[in-house]
């Protein structure tokens, strides 16, 4: 590589250009001190403490306190929640995605559904519980209505649990989520593929299950796991809409947090946090591995 | 006889049902907002909480606490798009051109914020923010600091797209040559060149930094997120109008932008559809 | 659709069919991409569409294919109107351009796909995959991905999936323009040797007319939807049915002359007409830079402009004094004596040109 030299002198080719890699380093230096304050240590105060007991020592207790029958179901809870309501937005989404696909590429229909959606993804937390209460809460638009035709939703509490109405609040941002993450696949499959199929013979159904299936499946099934992810994480909706007692984990991190807990009770806040952190990982790098994938395939 | 166009029917029916039943359940929501929040007391439409919205006298005296988010929020938007910025597109620059080994490490530090939610990294900068309390205070601007990394996985994805569409060494090389500083070749030869990708990244950073609640309120500041809440037990209807006017907003602002960054993308594909 | 498949010998005697495409009309909103255009393919030829972007050559293609709707008009193949069977059914192969190996199946899995569709039992399937791969010389490629292939080799993997149905009419779509020039030149010889082979009906599209030249039977150069001649090569460059076709194909001069009787007046000689020539007055000859003869005289007419040495021939450029400038191609030892600034007489060769009226 040439070396950068003012204009007029000779250049020797061939030189090495890290002659000073102490020197270029530095410039990642910034970079680097940040992220270790405000995320490296972050992380490792709870992976850490999740460690230590009573007076900082260490200690298994945090993690024994984790088996409590509400910590358990709480985490049962989150599990379950992201699940279903991952599946769900993967498959309402995955039409969706594929829907908007078939119109025209740059037409209004793509590009507000793709406004829509990036705006709704992150929608999330408060704002979102609200909407949600204005829709079918105790004075929720939909509510009434529906107490007009005869229909009675069975109290109004019903929103703030989480196997019914968090599973329709978090659904929500899902499949927003799920349009910006596989609408990229789908518009990846080239016209070609479809058109080589059926010049050999293919129906849309062979198209379907030979080629367009196997090729989108690592995208879909990436999406579902990026879905899951995304709602087992969700703090803020929850914590607006659920005012008694913490269903899901992220809401037990958060009561640890923000109530005063018994001295030696403290660190199972950052237990209970590093068994997400354990969750999300694994979820994280089957994710990875599928993306690595679809980008060969896909060519981009 | 003619059956491509049959298939093209009938994928535009597809597409209009989908789209229609999943518009439903996206606008439900957002009709119900505006329907709250235009509910006259007995009964009947009223635009009161709108007007009181935006009558700002009246939100400084009645929901001060609202005030006090907006304008927080506002600050945290600008400040975290601005250290972003200054912490990402420097380094990143860098790294391709001194330190191409560090690149993936780089990478994975800037995507692990995504494996670490913020309900996570909130239990962990809790001793850390102790210390920024005791260097630089209780304000809510300096929530920034997180926020930053938080923002950390989305602005690397948009600013490294747009680090890759352009030959950085090549540029940076020339304008050396030509005698730039360190300095203006970021600011006056690279940064012009990434604008879209810079505007993309700054985007997301507002939206995420708008939308943030659990790391504000967590550690006991005030954002709007925070404020809409504390208000929704008070007044929901102002709360409401207060978060369909900032959705409002977002859309409009990324619709816009939809614009702006295909341009140039849309013009090759029409050109390439005639041959 | 026959699931008995001899080997490749076997194909051209029972798969020679032809293909008539008569009067095809298909409108894009204002753009008329097919204007009427009618052409026949004899059972086994290899005929290319040859024309600018646009002319509707890929139109004409995809229309015989069934990827397109016609507006109007009738497509046969082996005597039977295909026109409305769906694409699927109609039994050809197809060659495109770029992207069309199936990403996530390895070449074999590739050539393998028509049929297994077809329900071709296993041994049988990989015997004529097999078969087909060392057809196009790929058979240590068959476990390999398309991302691992060079842009070559996955159009040779292309042709071999396209030929294991053993089709009825075998469709190319420019299947050579996304590749470098020298494989581009290696892989049309192959593709030629092959489908001579195979004796495949074939039609190929391209907007390269040495391409075109140089491997079908038959070239229709195409403009605006319609064709504008269809003939042998050497037909079609020697005897240009019109101005369009003489300057697609090949590099032409365009000279002041004038037309009567018959005959040309231009560069100070007389040359025979083509048909379709113009009749009489002031017209313009299209004449080939190798039928130009240049000679040096110091009473010449011309002015020499520029000479090349291109190795096995010679180019040069000269003007005359009534301000036309002439590229003639001449002998590469020759050339070497010619010098800018020299003057020479420039002289056609009395072998018929066609003539344009001078508007």
């Amino acid at each position: 590589m040439a070396e950068l030299t003012a204009p007029g002198t000779t250049v020797a080719p061939g030189r090495p250009t890290s002659r000073r890699p102490t020197g270029a380093l530095l410039g990642v230096l910034p970079f680097f001190g940040y992220t270790a304050i405000f995320l490296l240590t972050p992380t490792l105060v709870v992976v850490i403490g999740a460690f230590l007991g009573d007076g900082n020592r260490p200690s298994l207790g945090n993690v024994t306190a984790l088996t409590q029958p509400q910590v358990v179901s709480a985490f049962v809870n989150s599990v379950v929640l992201s699940a279903v309501t991952a599946v769900l937005g993967a498959v309402f989404g995955a039409l969706l995605s594929y829907a908007v696909a078939t119109g025209r590429p740059g037409g209004t229909l793509r590009r507000v559904m793709t406004a829509l959606c990036g705006v709704l993804a992150q929608f999330g937390g408060v704002t979102l519980a609200f909407a949600f209460v204005a829709t079918v809460g105790m004075q929720g638009f939909v509510t009434i209505w529906l107490q007009k035709i005869g229909v009675d939703l069975a109290g109004s509490t019903w929103l703030f649990e989480p196997t019914r109405g968090l599973v329709l609040v978090y659904t929500y941002f899902q499949i927003p989520l799920m349009l910006i993450v596989f609408l990229p696949a789908v518009e990846g499959l080239r016209p070609q593929w479809r058109e080589a199929a059926e010049t050999l013979g293919g129906s849309t159904w062979d198209y379907w299950r030979h080629v367009a299936g196997p090729i989108l499946a690592p995208s879909f099934i990436g999406a579902l796991l990026l879905l899951f992810t995304n709602a087992f994480s969700a703090y803020a909706t929850a914590a607006a809409l659920v005012s008694q007692g913490s269903p899901i984990i992220p809401l037990q991190i958060g009561g640890a947090l923000s109530s005063e807990v018994l001295l030696g009770q403290e660190n199972v806040g950052k237990a209970m946090a590093l068994g997400m952190v354990v969750i999300v990982a694994v979820v994280m790098t089957l994710y990875a591995v599928l993306e690595r994938r679809t980008t060969r395939w896909l060519g981009r | 006889m003619r059956l491509q166009a049959t298939r093209r029917r009938r994928q535009a029916w597809f597409r209009r049902v989908v789209v229609g039943v999943v518009g439903l359940f996206f606008a439900l929501p957002l009709v119900a907002m505006v329907e709250f929040t235009t509910r006259a007391p007995g009964g009947g439409r009223s635009l009161d909480t709108w007007t009181t919205l935006f009558d700002l006298s009246a939100v400084d005296r009645d929901y001060p606490e609202l005030k006090t988010g907006l304008i927080a929020s506002a600050g945290l938007a600008v400040l975290t798009v601005v250290i972003m910025l200054v912490l990402l597109v420097p380094t990143m620059t860098w790294v391709r051109l001194r330190l191409p080994g560090m690149r993936r490490t780089i990478e994975f530090i800037c995507l692990l914020p995504l494996t670490i939610p913020a309900i996570v990294l909130v239990v962990g900068l809790a001793p850390v923010y102790a210390w920024v309390t005791y260097f630089l205070g209780e304000s809510s601007i300096w929530l920034c600091f997180a926020y930053v990394v938080l923002v950390l996985p989305y602005a690397y994805r948009a600013l490294d797209a747009g680090l890759s569409a352009i030959d950085v060494k090549t540029l940076a090389e020339a304008a050396r040559s030509l005698g730039a500083s360190w300095f203006t070749v970021m600011w006056k030869v690279i940064l012009p060149n990434i604008r879209t990708a810079v505007l993309l990244a700054a985007f997301l950073s507002v939206a995420l930094v708008l939308g943030e609640f659990t790391i504000a309120s967590l550690l006991n500041r005030d954002n709007l997120q925070v404020a809409i809440n504390l208000l929704g037990k008070r007044n929901a209807s102002i709360s409401i109008a207060v978060s369909f006017a900032a959705l409002l907003i977002a859309f409009l602002v990324l619709f816009a932008m939809s614009f702006v960054g295909n341009g140039r993308r849309l013009r090759r594909v029409r050109r390439s559809k005639e041959s | 659709m026959s699931t008995h498949l001899a080997s490749v010998r076997d194909d051209a005697a029972t798969k020679g069919v032809g293909v008539r495409l008569t009067d095809l009309r298909r409108t894009y909103g204002t753009v008329r991409a097919l204007d009427g255009l009618t052409l026949s393919i004899e059972p086994g030829e290899l005929v290319a569409l040859l024309g600018p972007s646009g002319c509707g050559k890929t139109t004409a293609l995809r229309v015989l294919a069934g990827l397109e709707d016609a507006d109007g008009g009738r497509v046969e193949v082996g005597g039977r109107d295909i026109t409305a069977v769906p694409t699927n059914k109609r039994d050809m192969g197809m060659v495109f351009q770029a992207y069309s190996l199936f990403p996530h199946m390895t070449t074999r899995q590739n050539v393998e796909f028509g049929l297994q569709l077809r329900g071709v039992a296993g041994a049988r399937r990989r015997a004529r995959a097999t078969e087909m791969l060392e057809l196009v010389g790929l058979e240590t490629q068959a476990d390999r991905y398309a991302h691992q292939l060079s842009g070559g080799q996955q159009q040779r993997v292309a042709l071999a999936r396209a030929l294991a149905i053993a089709p009825q009419v075998l469709l190319l779509d420019e299947p050579l323009s996304a590749l470098d020039a020298k494989v581009r030149v290696q892989l049309r010889e192959e593709i030629r040797r092959i489908q001579l082979e195979v004796g495949t009906t074939t039609l190929f599209v391209t907007h390269d007319q040495e391409e075109a030249l140089a491997i079908a039977d038959r070239v229709g150069v195409m403009r605006s939807g319609n064709l504008e001649q269809l003939a042998a090569p050497r037909e079609l460059y020697a005897r240009p049915a019109t101005a369009f076709v003489a300057d697609f194909v090949g590099l032409t001069n365009r000279l002041a002359a004038t037309v009567e009787s018959g005959r040309a007046h231009v560069l100070g000689a007389s040359v025979p007409l083509l048909p379709g020539s113009a009749q009489s007055g002031a017209a313009s000859v299209l004449i080939r830079p190798e039928a130009l003869a240049v000679t040096e005289d110091s009473n010449g007419t011309a002015t020499v402009v520029s000479s090349s040495f291109l190795g096995s021939l010679g180019r040069v450029t000269a003007r005359t004094d009534g301000g036309e400038t002439v590229l003639a191609q001449i002998d590469n030892a020759a050339v070497t004596g010619f010098s800018p600034g020299d003057r020479v007489t420039i002289t056609p060769r009395p072998d018929a040109a066609l003539a344009v009226s001078a508007d």
